[in-house]
């Protein structure tokens, strides 16, 4: 008899660990998906919780008929996400760093090459605060070449 | 006293075991199992926080079923629908396994069958879709709303491809926060296999040299490794064991493409705000070779489609 008391509590510490994931989808398509603009979403979802100062890598092949936009969102409360897309040889192609943390970034590619994509949450730097964590989405558009 | 004790004892327990159950279901296909996404970091706890700092998420991403479509579409290629997995086919697919790929594959001819703009086998492929993400449990995955709205709009292909998109990224999603990565691999692998098939089918050999659809063919090379990666991710599960086999087999034949690539120069492009990654490519797939790989490809494809 005992273990149904138990019951209650399990079932909302279930509830409470699906609904951090079910935040972090509908971050990411409310926030994240508008960011892609008219380029057509691939349909494929990346989106984790991530803590300041925590580092996330992606790899994918982009090919050279297509124009892409990725674009990478984090939660209000997370300071800014820091992304560099990377060649085979780890040569740093671009980092929005220089541009202000921009969200997005559009390019294409004169021949097919698998990229990959580092980013890290920044940090507020407040010695002796819990860090932040929040959602991070990445989410890539594309559009045939014209 | 002793009493109250036992129980508050098993009930920490519990909950203790409960919460690493969680923990454990939670590591995402395409992440790198090491994540808890419900971390809390203590104060002033240096040292968890810089564990924390150098945690790492791994992410692969195979191109979607939608830009494996795209891709095919773009090089120029005919439709084809005897190519297509039949939508008849759907009531065959009762394991875990054979749904997940499936869900890839028909998603994959759906997109196909979207981006030349035909229409009945758009419902029809929305249709098995729907009845497989269904079978997996995937709640809320393909709406009886979203056919609705696919009907009305089923000569407007940018709608239908927000569509496709939306319902495989309530698949995928679904999958990877309710503790199924796998599932999720084996259905991005399902739509990976079906492009690549459909693309080797509708090479002709006698326009092989210069041929768009062999480069794209070619391309797919890159992508071999991620698509291993993702799948080594729920090594262990033996549906997925299987198709690692099987997909270990089909590198053996693109490790016989040699792929050269050039430095890639950035250049930026005001007019269009757009950067363009500048790199020449060398590649050297023989007819032979080709013949093989569309070979490979097939028979795996086929043995996802029984």
């Amino acid at each position: 008899m005992r273990i149904y008391r138990l019951i209650p509590i399990l079932a909302l510490l279930f509830i409470a660990s699906v609904k951090v994931d079910a935040q972090c989808k509908a971050f990411a398509k409310k926030v994240c998906l508008p960011e892609l603009g008219s380029y057509t979403h691939d349909g494929n979802y990346h989106a984790a919780v991530l803590v300041e100062g925590e580092e996330a890598e992606l790899y994918k092949t982009f090919y050279s008929d297509m124009d892409y936009r990725v674009a990478i969102c984090g939660e209000e409360k997370l300071p800014n996400i820091e992304f560099r897309i990377m060649d085979s040889n780890k040569n740093v192609l671009y980092s929005n760093k220089d541009a202000n943390y921009s969200k997005t970034w559009d390019f294409k590619l004169q021949s097919s090459q698998q990229l990959k994509l580092v980013l890290k949450v920044t940090s507020f730097n407040q010695a002796g605060e819990t860090p932040a964590s929040g959602c991070v989405s990445i989410m890539f558009g594309f559009k045939l070449k014209k | 006293m002793n009493r109250n004790h036992r129980i508050s004892s098993g009930l920490i327990m519990v909950v203790f075991l409960f919460a690493i159950i969680l923990i454990g279901c939670k590591s995402g296909g395409n992440k790198a199992p090491k994540e808890d996404l419900t971390v809390e970091v203590p104060k002033d706890n240096t040292a968890v926080y810089e564990d924390i700092k150098q945690a790492e998420k791994i992410f692969n991403a195979l191109p979607s079923p939608l830009e494996s479509a795209m891709l095919i579409k773009s090089a120029g290629a005919r439709f084809d629908e005897s190519l297509l997995n039949k939508v008849g086919s759907v009531n065959k697919y009762v394991t875990n396994k054979s749904m997940a790929l499936n869900l890839g594959i028909y998603t994959c001819d759906l997109s196909f069958a979207s981006l030349y703009e035909q229409t009945q086998l758009i419902i029809d492929y929305m249709n098995a879709a729907k009845k497989i993400a269904d079978g997996l449990g995937i709640l809320k995955a393909i709406e009886q709303s979203t056919i609705d709205r696919l009907e009305e709009n089923i000569n407007n292909t940018e709608v239908i491809m927000e569509i496709v998109s939306e319902t495989f990224m309530n698949s995928s999603s679904y999958l990877q926060d309710n503790g199924q990565p796998a599932i999720a691999a084996m259905t991005l692998v399902g739509g990976w296999f079906e492009g690549l098939y459909i693309s080797t089918q509708l090479v002709d050999m006698k326009e092989f040299n210069g041929n768009k659809l062999v480069g794209r063919i070619i391309d797919q090379k890159l992508s071999i490794d991620i698509l291993l990666s993702l799948l080594v991710s729920s090594k262990g599960d033996p549906a997925v064991d299987e198709i690692i086999a099987q997909v270990t087999k089909l590198k053996i034949v693109f490790d016989k493409i040699k792929i050269t690539t050039s430095p890639v120069r950035p250049e930026f492009d005001k007019a269009t705000n757009t950067t363009v990654l500048k790199s020449e490519v060398k590649t050297d797939m023989t007819p032979a070779v080709f013949l093989e790989l569309a070979v490979t490809v097939g028979e795996i494809r086929n043995s996802f489609v029984k």
